[in-house]
C-alpha cells in the first residue's frame, strides 16, 4: 500500500519523460499532433490525484502514516539515507488539493497554449513540475524534500522564461532562478547545521524531530532562522519576494501552477512540515509572523496601483501568503494550511479567468484597455466574481473563513500589531480585487484594439469547478462558532489549532469586524471604479505604482555592487595582476628560449668543441669523482 | 723499457688526437675536418693496438680492426656526402652550411 506513494510521484514524472520524448521526436523527426501531448498530460495528474485520494482513504482509516522507503538513496560507511516517501495527514492534505488543481490547471492549459509551437515543451515543463513538487511534499527527510524543492526552481525557471525569444522573459527567469537560489542557500545551511547535530541514525523528519532538543538553543534560532530564508525565497516574501511579479512572463496557466497550489506554499508547507523545531523557538515564529504581516501589507499596498492584470494577481498572491506565514509564525499551522487549501481554488480561478480574459482580448494585459467583459465572456464573469468574493473574504466564499480564521490567531495571541496589520491588508485586498474586478468586466468606454471574442469550453469548464471549489472549500474548516467543526483542522492532528483564549463574543465580534472592512473596502473600490470611465483613464505614476523601487534599489545595491566587484576583479585584478605574472613569466621564458637558441648556430666546429668538452667533463667526472 | 716505450706510443697517440681535435675545430675546409676525423681515429686505435701488445691480449686488436673497417664505411658515405655539400654551395667552407641554425630558421 505505501509503493502508492512513490507511484504518486513517479505517473507525472514517467508522464513527462515520455512527452519530452515524444517533442524530441516531433521537432526532429516527424511532426505528432498535439494529442500525443495531451494524453500523458492529462492523464499523469489525474493517475496522482486518484492515487492521492485512495492514500488519504487508507490514512483516514487506519490512522497510521504510510512511509515508504524504496532503495539506499546514499550511503556512506555507516551513514545511510534512504529514498523516502512519507503518506502523513499534512503531506497527504497537500497532495490532494495539488494534484486536484494542478490536474484543472492542466486542462486549462490544453485549450491555452494549443496554438504555442512548443506545446509538447510546455507539458514536459508542466509535468515535471507538478512531480517535482509532489516530491517535495511526500518526501520523508530534508535532504529528498530538497530534491523536490530544486525541481519546482528549476522547472518554474523553465516555465518562466518560456517565451524565450523575447529577453525580458528570460530575464524574468534569470531573476526567479537567483532568487530563489539565495532562499536556497539559507535553507541549505539550516538543513546542514541540521545534518551536523542530528543525523544520528538518518536524516528524516522523524528522527530530527527525535534529537533535536539536544541541539543548543541558539542553533536552534539560526537553523529556524535559515530555513526560513529558504522558504521567503520559495514563497515570495519580504525581502525575496522581486522574482514572483516578473514571474507573470510565463504562460498564464504557468502563473496559475506556481501561485496556486504548487510552488509558493511551499515554503508554508516547509515551515509546517518543521513545526517540531519552530514550536521550540516562538520567537523566531514571531518574526515569522512579521515578516508575513508585512509582506501582506506591502503587496496589497503596491497591488493597488498596478495596471498589468497578472501583476495585481501576483502581488495578492504575495499578500495572502503573508496571511499563511503569520499563522505559521504564531503556531497554527492548521489555519494556514486551510488558507493554502482555499487559496489554491480561488487563485487557480483567478489566474486562469485571468488568463482567458487575456486569450479572449488577444493578449492584452493591460486592465485599462479591458472593460465590458461581462457582456463578452458571462462564465468568466461569473466565475470571477466568486473568486474575488472569495479572495476578499466575503462569506459563505472560501477566502473568508480561512482569513477570519487567521485574523482571530492573530488577534488572540495578543498581538495586536500583526492582527491591526492583516485587518489593513484585509480592506486593500477587497479594494484592488474589485478595482480590478470592475474595471475588468464593467469599464465603460472601452477601445478594444481587436474584437473581443469568448473562450473555449475547455477553459471555462476548470473555472466553473473552481469556483464551486471557491465557494464550497471554506466549508471544510467551519469553525464550531458556526456551528462547524473545522473538518480540516481536526484532519491534521498534530498541526491541528490549540485552544484560543477567547469567548464567543470576541470571536462574533472579530467576524463582523472582518466583514465590515471587507465591505469596506468594495466599497471604495465600488464607488472609484464601479462605473469607471476607461477613456478618461490617465497614466498612473507615483511610487507605489513603482513598487517602491524596490527593485532599483536591489539593483544598485545588489547587482551594481557585485557588478562592480566583478568589474575590479576582472581588470584589476586579472588583467592588472595575475595576467601581468603570468604573462610575465612566459615571456621570460621565451626570451630566455631566445638567448639559448643562439647556441644553436649550425657552426660544425663549434659543435664539435661543444661536444669536446662535454666529454671531456664526463671523463673527468668519471676519473676524479667516481673512481 | 718496455713501460716507456708504451708511454710514448700512448703519447704519441695522444699527440695525434689532439691534432684532429684541433683540426675539427679550427679548419673550415670539410676535406681537412674529415681528415682531423680520421686521425682521431687513428690515434684511437694506436692505443688500442699498444695496450693489446701490452696486455697480450688480442681482444682491442680485433676492436682496432673493427674501427678501420668503419672508417672505411664511413670514408665511402662522407665522400659521397662532400660531393653532395659542393654541389650545392660550390663551396667547400663548412661555415657556409648553417641552413638549420636558429638564425636561419626565424
Amino acid at each position: 500500500m505505501s509503493a502508492i506513494l512513490a507511484a504518486i510521484v513517479l505517473a507525472p514524472l514517467l508522464s513527462s519523460v515520455l512527452i519530452g520524448l515524444l517533442y524530441m521526436v516531433s521537432i526532429t523527426k516527424m511532426p505528432l499532433s498535439k494529442r500525443w501531448f495531451t494524453i500523458p498530460a492529462l492523464l499523469s495528474p489525474l493517475i496522482s490525484f486518484i492515487l492521492g485520494v485512495s492514500a488519504f482513504l487508507y490514512v483516514a482509516k487506519y490512522d497510521v502514516p504510510l512511509h515508504f522507503q524504496p532503495y539506499l538513496w546514499l550511503g556512506v560507511g555507516e551513514y545511510k539515507i534512504y529514498m523516502g516517501f512519507l503518506g502523513d495527514k499534512l503531506s497527504l492534505f497537500m497532495v490532494l488539493f495539488i494534484t486536484f488543481v494542478g490536474w484543472l490547471i492542466h486542462l486549462y492549459a490544453t485549450a491555452y497554449m494549443s496554438d504555442d509551437k512548443g506545446y509538447g515543451k510546455f507539458f514536459f515543463y508542466f509535468n515535471l513540475f507538478l512531480s517535482s513538487m509532489l516530491l517535495l511534499v511526500l518526501a520523508d527527510g530534508p535532504l529528498i524534500m530538497f530534491i523536490g524543492w530544486e525541481g519546482v526552481g528549476l522547472c518554474s525557471y523553465l516555465l518562466i522564461s518560456f517565451y524565450f525569444q523575447d529577453n525580458s522573459n528570460v530575464v524574468a527567469g534569470n531573476k526567479a532562478f537567483i532568487v530563489n537560489r539565495v532562499g536556497d542557500l539559507g535553507f541549505l545551511i539550516g538543513l546542514a547545521i541540521l545534518f551536523f547535530y542530528c543525523s544520528g541514525v538518518g536524516f528524516s523528519y522523524e528522527n530530527i524531530a527525535l534529537t533535536i532538543a539536544s541541539m543548543p538553543p541558539y542553533l536552534l534560532q539560526i537553523v529556524g532562522i535559515a530555513l526560513f530564508i529558504g522558504a521567503m525565497g520559495k514563497s515570495a516574501q519580504i525581502p525575496l519576494y522581486v522574482w514572483l511579479p516578473d514571474a507573470m512572463a510565463g504562460p498564464t496557466p504557468v502563473s496559475a501552477l506556481i501561485h496556486a497550489a504548487t510552488m509558493v506554499t511551499a515554503g508554508v508547507y516547509m515551515v509546517a512540515r518543521f513545526a517540531f523545531l519552530y514550536e521550540l523557538i516562538p520567537n523566531i515564529g514571531l518574526f515569522i509572523a512579521y515578516i508575513g504581516a508585512l509582506s501582506a501589507l506591502f503587496a496589497a499596498v503596491i497591488a493597488t496601483k498596478q495596471s498589468d492584470i497578472k501583476k495585481i494577481l501576483a502581488y495578492s498572491t504575495m499578500s495572502q501568503l503573508g496571511y499563511m506565514f503569520i499563522a505559521v509564525g504564531l503556531g497554527a499551522y492548521s489555519s494556514a494550511l486551510f488558507h493554502v487549501f482555499t487559496h489554491a481554488f480561488f487563485k487557480a480561478l483567478l489566474f486562469m479567468g485571468a488568463g482567458a480574459v487575456i486569450i479572449a482580448l488577444h493578449h492584452e494585459q493591460n486592465i485599462f484597455k479591458m472593460g465590458k467583459m461581462r457582456q463578452v465572456t458571462p462564465v468568466v464573469y461569473a466565475t470571477m466574481l466568486i473568486a474575488t468574493l472569495a479572495i476578499s473574504g466575503i462569506p459563505p466564499f472560501a477566502g473568508f473563513f480561512s482569513k477570519d480564521e487567521i485574523l482571530l490567531v492573530a488577534f488572540s495571541s495578543g498581538e495586536y500589531l500583526i492582527w491591526g496589520i492583516a485587518l489593513c491588508s484585509a480592506v486593500l485586498t477587497a479594494y484592488y480585487m474589485f478595482r480590478f474586478f470592475f474595471v475588468v468586466f464593467e469599464g465603460k468606454n472601452t477601445s478594444h484594439v481587436h474584437h473581443p471574442h469568448d473562450v473555449s469550453w475547455v477553459m471555462k469548464a476548470p473555472l466553473v469547478v473552481l469556483a464551486f471549489g471557491s465557494l464550497f472549500a471554506g466549508l471544510l474548516g467551519l469553525p464550531s462558532l458556526l456551528g462547524g467543526s473545522h473538518l480540516i483542522g481536526s484532519w491534521l492532528g498534530e498541526w491541528g489549532m490549540r485552544a484560543l483564549h477567547v469567548n464567543h463574543e470576541t470571536e462574533w465580534m472579530l467576524l463582523s469586524l472582518n466583514i465590515a472592512v471587507s465591505l469596506l473596502g468594495i466599497g471604495i473600490a465600488y464607488k472609484k471604479f464601479r462605473f469607471y470611465d476607461l477613456s478618461s483613464h490617465k497614466e498612473v505614476k507615483g511610487i507605489v505604482y513603482n513598487k517602491f523601487y524596490v527593485d532599483e534599489v536591489y539593483d544598485f545595491l545588489f547587482v551594481r555592487s557585485i557588478r562592480k566587484l566583478s568589474e575590479f576583479i576582472a581588470v584589476s585584478l586579472d588583467v592588472n595582476l595575475v595576467d601581468r605574472i603570468v604573462m610575465g613569466l612566459s615571456h621570460n621564458f621565451i626570451r630566455l628560449g631566445h638567448i639559448l637558441a643562439l647556441v644553436q648556430n649550425a657552426n660544425v666546429r663549434f659543435y664539435a668543441l661543444i661536444m669536446m668538452l662535454g666529454i671531456s667533463a664526463a671523463s673527468c667526472y668519471l676519473i676524479l669523482v667516481i673512481g | 723499457m718496455i713501460a716507456n716505450s708504451l708511454f710514448m706510443y700512448i703519447a704519441v697517440a695522444m699527440i695525434l688526437f689532439s691534432i684532429g681535435l684541433l683540426g675539427v675545430i679550427s679548419r673550415k675546409n670539410i676535406f681537412v675536418i674529415y681528415m682531423s676525423i680520421e686521425l682521431m681515429l687513428n690515434a684511437i686505435n694506436l692505443i688500442f693496438v699498444c695496450l693489446s701488445n701490452y696486455h697480450h691480449d688480442m681482444g682491442a686488436q680485433v676492436m682496432a680492426m673493427m674501427v678501420i673497417a668503419i672508417a672505411a664505411a664511413e670514408a665511402g658515405v662522407f665522400l659521397s656526402l662532400i660531393v653532395v655539400l659542393y654541389r650545392r654551395k660550390k663551396s667547400l667552407d663548412s661555415d657556409l652550411f648553417r641552413t638549420l641554425s636558429q638564425k636561419e630558421a626565424v
